[in-house]
């Protein structure tokens, strides 16, 4: 089917990765992983069987999700996955497990951060403004 | 339309983009469109500690609305040129001021 130029300003370059397994991240930070089925001219995307990823140091989990529409304006990047030529070195484990990891990660990085502002407090500094990629699922944005 | 033509000139140079959370990455510039959304091939991450899931990830398309900056290698960019077209592009859009309010 021949498609007048350009047929979807703005995502003419997302017809080609149509039923590829892509790797979507968003700006609240979160990985999906899924068959691109459709697409817009906002890069708004359909995902078919998606799998959200979360990844803790060296582990990830994958949490199914079904079919997502997700709206343009979230989407960092859309990537194409090549599992063949760059294989995942990480670890596989199960979604209790990472969501564990995942939540003892954000513990430890909550105390940290309590620490700093109480000795800052000590030394008459006022606590810095938090980092929003800090916290879990905010948008750096 | 000064940008996407000025992208569409570098297709095929080496970019490095700044992502407004700080990522970034390096790759060929495949293509461009007119919201400056761009295709990015042979990708490499910067900090791969940090995003380990983007070793399998080797082209992409970025949106433009999340680009900061768009690192060009200096040879490929005639300034002298883009000076002109952006005279030339404000005059043009004088012009087109001046035949609407015209109408």
């Amino acid at each position: 089917m021949e498609l007048p130029e350009p047929f979807l300003p703005g995502a003419i370059s997302l017809l080609e990765q149509l039923d590829k397994k892509m790797m979507v991240v968003l700006r609240d930070g979160k990985t999906l992983v899924g068959y691109l089925r459709t697409i817009d001219q906002f890069a708004n995307l359909v995902l078919h069987n998606t799998v959200e990823r979360i990844h803790v140091e060296n582990c990830y989990g994958d949490i199914s999700r079904g079919i997502f529409l997700v709206r343009g304006e979230n989407v960092v990047l859309c990537g194409e996955i090549d599992e063949e030529n760059r294989p995942n070195e990480l670890i596989q484990v199960s979604v209790s497990k990472i969501l564990e990891m995942q939540q003892a990660k954000f513990d430890l990085k909550r105390e940290q951060d309590q620490a700093k502002i109480e000795a800052m407090k000590g030394r008459g500094k006022l606590p810095q403004i938090r980092n929003p990629s800090d916290i879990l699922g905010e948008d750096p944005f | 339309m000064l940008f996407f033509s000025f992208f569409k000139s570098l297709v095929g140079k080496q970019v490095i983009v700044e992502f407004k959370n700080d990522f970034m990455l390096t790759g060929t510039l495949h293509s461009v469109d007119q919201y400056l959304n761009m295709k990015v091939t042979d990708i490499t991450v910067h900090n791969p500690e940090k995003y380990p899931y983007m070793i399998s990830v080797k082209n992409a398309f970025i949106r433009g609305s999340v680009i900061r900056y768009v690192h060009l290698p200096v040879d490929s960019v005639d300034t002298q040129l883009l000076q002109d077209a952006t005279r030339k592009e404000i005059l043009q859009n004088r012009q087109q001021k001046k035949t609407e309010a015209q109408v």
